[in-house]
């Protein structure tokens, strides 16, 4: 299991990117990191639904560099999504944000879920009755 | 003249589709027999003609016929005989020929090998299947049709798209296909049974194996996609939550759904309702799939042909195939009697919290996929829905699932033990909890979900483990008793416990490739080496190479490990002269613990070297393992005795070996 | 009776998506409207091309209603928009500055414009699309109206033809005009 415990040159959370130059990546780690996750929240607008982390077009490329640029001006990773979305509206967020008009799609599951457990309950109350029986049976059964 | 013949045929198989869906269903509302008997022949026969269709368009392919249109825009004559064949169905006209031919295809098997089903269902489920016969034939003829020409024709044609020449996407439309379309046989034994006015444990028991073959293609076919996505856009990932992808997630969570809803309809006369529901459901997001893909009402980088007539034919053809199917529903439902009643802690409680999780699953799915397009028309705007929303709303579903999925096979039917179940679960727990330690401790501290994902899938796997040996008594009697009663568990639960393992194993290979991953991004001269997770790798040298329709420039690495690990990784980067594309090879080598990766890159001018990008993906074997193993699962189930020919007569009298649980 | 209308609900539940659909065919998902309507320019500041010694910022918007095209050399649709720019630039109708975006060497740009006619008063320098990026630029050929508080007032995409300047552009510059 050593191998796991690894010489690390870039540990990321999820998907990994093809389309980073080595000439884009930031001298500092964690700022690199910050980069490279801010670059998978930001659509490539100019692609058919991929990251700028995962485009190969060059308008994503120039947006990578725009987002390392900012970050080292020492914007914090929410001053540079705002950055980006002031231009380009909330299209470009991968990650939706909680507003108006995504209230329906954030809450949606836990209004499903609230909806299928009352389905659930109204089931098996419906079945409250007949289960009773059971019980009795089953108990007369075993004696 | 092939051309004109495999035209003319396919006008006749709608023809004969027409003739199917009308003539016998007739003859069962005026008890013909000689009008029911059409059915099965003419289902054969619409199959035969669409065959013949479809190896025409395959011929065109294969000696380059340019004077087809669609053998122009998509093939050419450097192609390889393998991706000239597959180019058939890389296209929109050519995959709808084939979404015809294995609708066909499913109906001529029902009419050939369905003999134990009554003869008013049979001609009904047939009748309903030649239905969408004449839906998706007339579309194909009337907005997709392959065999039109051009004069004259030209010297070459514009070649495939590269990126889909390539074995693993040769197979993955058939086998989605496969998937897809025989979910519209279990449609159409849904609707069969409504027009019926019966749906009862015969019901349930005919339309199983379609259901496990169905479930099973689709499995394979999607899992095959994300096989072809790792290895060929280059930076290892599989899935996209595009909505293309979640098109075929959808009705795969349906089909799931379907197939333990219908376990409680066939042992407990119960969920009626409700499976015929999902039945139709099921095949609603399959067509539902289809129009996505091909109307261009959503961004996609799978999206075949933006065409809104198609997008309106396919949306029609939608509309009246589920409204009739919901409108017969609303009105046959209700008379659908429910008898087998049971407590909510019990083997068909268990089934019901799958039910419910698999349902809440595909609907966020939905909602989130279908999100941009309902606030476009409504004029608020244009957002995003991408991966990150996904992820976080569908992957604690999955928690409590893979959690009951543990425990629910150890349920009675009725009322089950929860007490003596939860006593058998102990050690599996604390199995979990240490394994999910070890991961948060030695692995990765930083992410607490990997880690119970870890603890999960060795969860799922130790109690399904742990299921089988308390059903064999293992330990509890003597060893030979339980070897003997290993023999004679019905292949049913053996492709439970297959599917079930197959599942955890999957999981631990989803949560390490996803949270695990180690990348490195460098430029690299001759002579230089990177160390990955352990592994060095040496670039010894760059060389450009000539391919069948290509040139490639390929890289190679020396990858050593220790001492007696030592392996060659060859990627490229392939240009291919047709369409001015370049692709990206990976090069693979995999082992238990997961898979070296490596990619060759441009030129880096300053340097003179190359920009090398190398990875290493844990576990990731693990995920196409486990998904065999669910197939393989869905397989055995397959050939579950009570599924064969003929069997429901006999194993009536001879059922009692099967173990009543199963 | 219940039971009859929760029956009913999926065939309600598809009606209303595919109302949804029939609205959506024929949209494209992909056209993204400007947030800047309405919003002053960000701020952008890019150097000359070569051979000219002026660049173009947002501080140039100022005072005038004028418009931005962003353009370049590899751009097959700008070479089609260009004779119109260039009338425009002849009868004097308003001033026109451009963002050369994306040249794959600072000759390009120069190069076109002199064998073509250069329309632009102003021409901003635009190789890594910070210009491009600060009017929410996706593709060229792009044209934005600006007013004289450096407002954005209107996005055009795609070339302008003697169609469009007659239907949107021309009426919205009269109407800032006008005020």
């Amino acid at each position: 299991m050593k191998f796991l415990i690894l010489t690390i040159t870039l540990l990321l959370s999820s998907n990994a990117v093809h389309a980073v130059d080595p000439s884009e990546i930031l001298k500092d780690n964690i700022l690199e990191i910050r980069a490279r996750a801010i670059s998978k929240d930001l659509r490539c607008v100019v692609c058919q639904n991929q990251s700028i982390d995962d485009s190969d077009a060059e308008l994503a490329r120039d947006l990578r560099i725009l987002v390392r640029d900012r970050i080292l001006e020492g914007d914090s990773d929410q001053a540079v999504i705002d950055y980006v979305v002031s231009r380009y509206g909330d299209f470009v967020l991968l990650n939706p944000p909680v507003k108006g008009v995504t209230f329906v799609l954030w809450f949606g599951p836990i209004v499903f879920t609230l909806i299928g457990f009352i389905c659930l309950i109204l089931f098996f109350r419906r079945q409250k009755p007949l289960v009773q029986d059971l019980k009795k049976n089953n108990a007369e059964v075993k004696k | 003249m092939i051309i004109e013949s495999g035209h003319f045929v396919l006008i006749l198989s709608l023809l004969m589709a027409f003739l199917q869906s009308t003539v016998p269903m007739i003859g069962v509302q005026l008890r013909n027999n000689q009008l029911m008997a059409i059915a099965a022949p003419a289902a054969i026969i619409q199959f035969v003609l669409i065959l013949g269709s479809f190896l025409a368009l395959t011929y065109a392919y294969v000696v380059s016929d340019f004077s087809v249109i669609n053998v122009t825009s998509n093939s050419h004559t450097a192609k390889p005989l393998l991706y000239k064949v597959s180019g058939v169905w890389g296209n929109h006209e050519g995959s709808m020929l084939l979404w015809a031919l294995i609708l066909s295809g499913y109906g001529a098997a029902i009419a050939l090998f369905g003999s134990n089903l009554s003869p008013t269902l049979k001609v009904r489920v047939l009748g309903v299947q030649a239905m969408l016969g004449v839906g998706i034939l007339a579309f194909i003829l009337f907005t997709s049709n392959p065999f039109l020409r051009v004069f004259p024709a030209p010297e070459n044609g514009g070649g495939l798209n590269p990126l889909l020449q390539d074995p693993g996407l040769a197979f993955h439309p058939p086998l989605l296909y496969l998937g897809y379309v025989g979910l519209s046989l279990t449609f159409s034994f849904a609707v069969a049974a409504l027009i019926e006015g019966r749906v009862d444990a015969a019901w349930a028991r005919w339309v199983r194996p379609w259901t496990l073959a169905a479930w099973g293609f689709l499995t394979g076919g999607i899992v095959l996609g994300s096989w072809w996505a790792y290895y060929e856009l280059g930076w290892g990932g599989w899935w996209f939550w595009d909505p293309v992808e979640n098109a075929s997630f959808m009705p795969w969570l349906a089909a799931t759904a379907l197939l333990h809803s219908s376990i409680v309809s066939e042992k407990r006369d119960s969920l009626k309702s409700w499976t015929i529901f999902l039945a139709i459901v099921a095949f609603g997001l399959s067509l539902l799939g289809t129009f996505l893909v091909r109307s261009g009402v959503i961004t996609s980088v799978h999206a075949f042909a933006s065409d809104p007539t198609r997008g309106v034919f396919i949306l029609l053809l939608l509309v009246v195939t589920i409204g009739g199917a919901f409108l017969l529903f609303a009105w046959r439902g209700p008379s659908l009697k429910t008898d087998g009643i049971f407590h909510p802690v019990s083997r068909e409680g268990g089934l019901i919290l799958n039910n419910f999780i698999l349902t809440i699953a595909a609907a966020s799915i939905l909602l989130g996929t279908l999100y941009p397009l309902f606030v476009d028309v409504l004029e608020l705007g244009k957002v995003s829905v991408g991966a990150p929303y996904f992820e976080s709303v569908f992957v604690p579903m999955m928690i409590p699932m893979i959690v009951v999925m543990g425990i629910a096979p150890f349920l009675r039917w009725k009322r089950g033990d929860f007490n003596k179940t939860t006593n058998k679960l102990k050690v599996v727990g604390v199995i979990s909890l240490i394994g999910g330690c070890f991961a948060w401790l030695i692995v990765d501290r930083s992410s607490a979900l990997s880690s119970l994902g870890i603890a999960l899938s060795i969860w799922l796997f130790s109690a399904t483990f742990i299921e089988l040996t308390s059903r064999i008594k293992l330990f509890q009697v003597p060893l030979k008793d339980s070897m003997r009663s290993i023999i004679r568990q019905p292949r049913a639960s053996w492709g439970m416990t297959f599917a079930h393992m197959g599942l955890a194993i999957a999981v631990a290979g989803i949560t390490a490739s996803s949270t695990w991953k180690v990348e490195s991004i460098q430029v690299m001269k001759f002579g230089d080496q990177v160390k990955v997770a352990g592994y060095t790798y040496t670039l010894k040298e760059v060389r450009k190479v000539q391919g069948p329709n290509y040139i490639a420039t390929r890289g190679i690495f020396s990858v050593k490990k220790g001492d007696d690990f030592n392996v060659t990784l060859k990627p490229e980067k392939r240009e291919y002269q047709t369409r001015s594309m370049v692709t990206t090879e990976a090069a693979i080598y995999s082992t238990f613990f997961g898979d070296l990766y490596a990619v060759v890159g441009d030129r880096d001018k300053n340097s003179g070297g190359y920009i090398t990008r190398i990875y290493f993906n844990p576990l990731v074997p693990w995920m196409w393992a486990g998904a065999i193993l669910m197939v393989l699962g869905a397989a055995i189930s397959l050939t579950d005795r009570r599924h064969r020919v003929g069997a429901p007569a006999r194993s009536a009298s001879t059922g009692t070996n099967q173990v009543s649980a199963k | 009776m219940m039971k009859r209308l929760t029956y009913f609900l999926p065939l309600v539940l598809l009606a209303i998506l595919a109302a949804y659909f029939s609205a959506g065919l024929g949209r494209d998902p992909q056209t993204l409207d400007s947030v800047l309507i309405n919003k002053k320019v960000p701020e952008f500041s890019l150097p000359p091309i070569k051979g000219f010694s002026a660049g173009l910022s947002n501080n140039d918007l100022l005072n005038k209603v004028v418009l931005v095209n962003i353009f370049g050399s590899w751009c097959v649709s700008c070479r089609i928009e260009h004779p119109f720019l260039m009338e425009l630039k002849k009868k004097g109708v308003i001033p026109i500055y451009g963002i050369n975006w994306r040249e794959q060497n600072q000759d390009d740009g120069p190069r076109w414009l002199k064998k073509f006619g250069n329309p632009y008063d102003l021409i901003g320098d635009d190789p890594k699309s910070r210009g491009a990026i600060a009017f929410g630029v996706t593709g060229a050929p792009e044209t934005f109206l600006v007013d004289q508080k450096g407002i954005v007032r209107l996005k055009h995409m795609g070339p302008i033809t003697q169609q469009n300047w007659n239907d949107t552009l021309k009426p919205a510059i009269d109407k800032l005009r006008n005020r």
